[in-house]
């Protein structure tokens, strides 16, 4: 047939004779251990140690110059809650208000990317995550120029007398939308949306277009094939949309720093600043630790509760 | 009317992402801004000085080239690990399967500042000196778990007989990996370094509580919130999208024509 | 091919499997220990339900499944403890398994490029014109069709010149026009190139199309081997009688012996059946079930008994339904030594009278029987081919 030249070759990479009856299992056996290990290795001492160390802290007393040790003093939980609650509240408020408006949102544009958008679809989806290339700060920045006092948004809710709404519940003051809770909101929707509506589109595209032409045959109006087929489908996307909203907002300080005042300081601002400026370690590992304890605390609640836990 | 109906959500769509790009819009409009005070919010007039000497502020360009040190860093290493990691629990049995399990999923689940104050708390204990390495090992931590989340969906949709077909067609476990499993899992790896680099690059709560003296990117935009804002802020944010959109934009083109039949 | 033979790609070998099982380390035991030789050049075919082993067999063969116990053998070479890339033997998976990332070309050339050859330009498209598709050589697998997609994995593995093609459900995926098509091609190729084929399906007209000897599998073992008219026409187990084709049973007592020919008692009515196509004990008192093919059987009119020639195994009954296929008309009837009888008549000239409720004789010559051991299931077989062509 081909050249003897080729027959050469394929001889050498024979298979060789009787090397056989090796057995080929136990060698493998600690390949997934050594994969895991560098990976795995590293989370431990740079993300589970350090909460043990932090830990620690939280039940030390001391000062900077002496040193902190372990006095096993829980008084400072205790210390720290009655104090910073307002902020504890506010946090959650806040993180829910975004989390909500980011599933209202949101669950539009997810929808029109996944069942509207055609061949634009791509486009879409780039527009939605583009954005994050842009530092984060700078565009949470550009809030300030957008919601600035004199600015057309301000200019026009005033006119429609919107704010005089808002302020009435207690949102926004004297006219002025920046250094109010609605800013930080409006910041924390803005800057935590596409984690909403990514895991949203994905969970929407996995749903075939064909259920919603059998809802409408089996006598479903537009909005019940809604209700009854596709919100239930989108559930998965739902709740990890809702998670990945959440969590970062509770724990974050930039809106409220940038687009906020003194009013609208959440746990983070404070942990940032107890650690950072007051030094005072034990209290914001405390509060740390309380923060943690109290999100873990309600992801694990709602995660029961919505039936998911496929998330990983 | 029933034409509005049906559009509904289509508006509504079309007005959240207004929403979204609005900012970027603002960001790139004031980049051809020359502010009267030190800060850049309200319009004055237009110039392209910014643009024509983008490090034009003292300290800004420093800063810009340590977050790409550092998130170049962040990705390959974290990159590497989360691969490895991925493998491991999509193509092996081995126990304590859960606990790391959720030893990957709980940096995810964590607010930053969390993990931000915990991490400092160790330096603060070792002893170390804050700055770059502090700032690296923070940030390989947090990319680690979505790397791996990315890689793993994607080797875990990857059929397992076309390894058994390389092997079948004298391939030794090396080539294999080479030739098959590497080049199949390639997207995966990629969007999951593509991810890590943005998270390393606009990282700003966890390097803000472990950078020390070092100054990153998001952290001179932050000082600046303080000291007043340069309007080359504004050109870096601007170009950063500009090529973040060309990139994938060519990226997707490309792919598209090697999919087409070649002849 | 000419100097290689001595060596690596040596065509006179037999497969031969030796006390070959395999258990997981769930506890399932996929294979239990079987001996099966494969003649070298032979078109084999391994039958079965899903769940039977054949695939877990094949796998061993290909390297891919380790035995727990036993060896396998290429001729006079012991392959057993060999990884795949070692084995002079290539796999068409199911559903291919063709890398996504490669084009058509590239995947043909995949083996002969792992194996070191440089030059590979002539023998891919050589073997791309062999099956076909030498237009197609720069396209992606998924931009081909179904049929397409099967030829590049039959090229992928037959240019390694291996000793052995296995083949694994290749025309699960395809439709039933197209399955026709390529189990021709498949055959053609196999003749072409004069390798052994062992091939894997559940499909038993596909078995019986294509191959020169069909193994038949149930529960991790070999029923019954052998050419697929030998194993149509004398099956020894209730399972092949009803995996292959349809059968039906009469359960009979041996009354007596003359010569070759055993005459059996069922009820009232007596039939006979040859020795030589009984598999189980033939002394007088036991208990047999006797079978016979439903196209085996002529159907008249109960009043038309009469014209039944002498000599012929002969039941009466009740036509319970009937369905007319066209070539044939396939009847179900009922009687007291025939409950469920399937009957196929050809369309040649049909009788008006046999409509549902119509009393019948069916009757067929004694050649035509087999015998079987009683003590077996007799539904063994038939539900589980239901539930494979519903999967």
């Amino acid at each position: 047939m081909s050249a003897a030249t080729v027959t050469e070759e394929a001889r050498q990479d024979a298979p060789e004779p009787p090397e056989a009856a090796k057995p080929r299992r136990g060698r493998g056996r600690f390949v997934p251990y050594w994969l895991l290990l560098p990976g795995l290795l590293w989370l431990i001492v740079f993300f589970a140690l350090p909460m043990i160390y932090q830990a620690s802290t939280s039940i030390q007393q001391g000062s900077l110059e002496d040193g902190f040790k372990v006095t096993w003093h829980f008084a400072t939980y205790w210390d720290a809650l009655s104090e910073y609650w307002p902020q504890f509240v506010r946090s959650v408020a806040y993180a829910a208000c975004a989390t909500v408006l980011c599933l209202l949102l949101g669950y539009p544009l997810a929808y029109l990317i996944a069942f509207r958008a055609g061949r634009w679809r791509n486009l879409v989806l780039i527009l939605v995550i583009a954005p994050f290339f842009t530092s984060f700060l700078i565009r949470t920045l550009a809030w300030k120029t957008i919601l600035a006092d004199g600015g057309p948004v301000v200019g026009t809710l005033n006119s429609l007398h919107i704010l005089d709404v808002t302020t009435w519940l207690g949102i926004t003051e004297g006219h002025r939308i920046l250094a109010t809770p609605l800013a930080v909101v409006c910041g924390l929707t803005y800057n935590f949306l596409p984690f909403m509506i990514l895991p949203l589109y994905t969970s929407l595209e996995r749903i075939d277009g064909r259920l919603h032409e059998a809802a409408g045959d089996l006598y479903a109006s537009p909005g019940t094939t809604f209700r009854k087929v596709t919100f239930p489908l989108s559930m998965p996307g739902v709740v990890s949309g809702t998670l990945l909203t959440f969590i970062p907002a509770a724990g974050d300080y930039v809106n409220a720093d940038l687009l906020g005042s003194t009013d609208t300081r959440m746990i983070g601002n404070v942990i940032q600043t107890q650690f950072l400026r007051i030094l005072d370690y034990p209290t914001a590992a405390a509060l740390s630790f309380i923060l943690m304890a109290a999100i873990l605390a309600m992801v694990t609640f709602y995660i029961r509760r919505a039936g998911t836990e496929d998330l990983v | 009317m029933r034409w509005l109906r049906k559009n509904l959500v289509v508006i509504a769509g079309l007005l959240t992402l207004a929403y979204l790009l609005l900012p970027n819009a603002v960001v790139t409009v004031f980049s051809f801004n020359k502010p009267k005070g030190r800060f850049n919010y309200e319009w004055t007039q237009f110039s392209t000085d910014a643009w024509k000497h983008p490090c034009g502020v003292a300290d800004m360009c420093g800063s810009l080239s340590i977050s790409l040190q550092i998130a170049v860093w962040a990705t390959l290493v974290s990159t590497a690990l989360g691969t490895m990691i991925a493998f491991a629990l999509v193509r092996y049995r081995f126990r304590a399967r859960g606990a790391v399990n959720s030893l990957i999923f709980l940096p995810m689940a964590m607010p930053e500042v969390v993990m931000a104050a915990s991490l400092l708390t160790l330096f603060l204990n070792m002893g170390a000196r804050l700055g770059f390495w502090t700032i690296l090992i923070a940030h390989i931590m947090f990319c680690l778990s979505f790397v791996v989340t990315a890689v793993k969906a994607r080797v875990m949709s990857m059929d397992p007989r076309l390894e058994q077909a390389a092997q079948d067609l004298y391939a030794g476990p090396a080539q294999t990996f080479l030739r098959v499993t590497l080049p199949i899992a390639a997207p995966g790896i990629a969007a999951g370094a593509l991810l890590a680099f943005a998270l390393s690059f606009d990282d700003f709560i966890i390097t803000n509580f472990n950078a020390g003296s070092t100054v990153t990117f998001p952290m001179f935009v932050w000082g600046s919130a303080q000291r007043g804002t340069p309007v080359q802020i504004n050109v870096i944010g601007t170009a950063m999208f500009l090529v973040a959109v060309v990139c994938v934009v060519v990226g997707m083109a490309a792919g598209r024509r090697r999919n087409k039949p070649a002849a | 091919m000419t100097t290689s033979s001595s060596t690596a790609t040596e065509h006179g070998g037999d497969v031969r499997l030796t006390g070959i099982s395999k258990t997981y380390d769930n506890g399932f035991t996929a294979v239990r220990p079987l001996d099966l030789t494969v003649p070298a050049g032979s078109f084999f075919a391994l039958l079965g339900a899903s769940g039977c082993g054949k695939t877990t067999t094949l796998r061993m063969i290909a390297g891919l499944e380790e035995p727990t116990t036993g060896t396998v053998r290429l001729g006079d070479q012991d392959v057993t403890g060999l990884p795949p890339y070692k084995r002079p033997v290539n796999t068409v998976f199911q559903s291919y398994a063709l890398f996504p990332h490669l084009d058509i070309f590239e995947n043909v050339a995949f083996g002969l490029r792992r194996r070191g050859i440089k030059s590979v330009k002539k023998q891919v498209e050589e073997m791309l014109d062999l099956v076909q598709l030498g237009e197609q050589a720069r396209k992606k697998p998924h931009q081909l069709s179904g049929g397409q997609q099967q030829r590049v994995a039959v090229a992928r593995a037959l240019i390694n010149h291996p000793q052995v093609l296995l083949l694994d459900e290749p025309l699960g995926a395809l439709d039933l026009k197209l399955r026709r098509q390529m189990q021709l091609e498949l055959k053609r190729i196999q003749t072409e190139v004069g390798i052994t084929f062992i091939h894997v399906t559940h499909d038993q007209e596909e078995a019986m199309t294509m191959a020169d000897t069909v193994a038949v599998m149930n529960a991790g073992t070999v029923e019954q081997l052998g050419a697929p008219t030998d194993l149509y026409e004398n099956p020894r187990s209730t399972f092949v009688a009803n995996f292959l084709g349809t059968s039906n049973f009469v359960s009979c007592e041996i009354s007596g012996r003359g010569g070759d020919e055993l005459t059996l008692t069922a009820g009232d009515g007596k039939l006979a059946l040859f020795a030589d196509r009984c598999s189980a004990p033939t002394t007088t008192g036991g208990k047999l079930l006797l079978g016979v093919r439903p196209e085996k059987i002529s159907i008249v009119h109960a009043d038309d008994a009469a014209s039944v020639p002498v000599g012929r195994n002969r039941l009466t009954g009740r036509i319970k339904d009937s369905s007319f296929i066209g070539v044939s008309t396939q009847y179900v009837v009922e009687g007291p030594l025939c409950d469920g009888f399937e009957v196929y008549a050809q369309n040649v000239e049909r009788d008006p009278r046999l409509v549902p409720g119509a009393e019948v004789v069916l009757h067929w010559n004694p050649a035509h029987s087999f015998g079987l051991d009683a003590t077996q299931d007799v539904e063994a077989g038939a539900a589980k081919v239901e539930e494979d062509a519903a999967a």
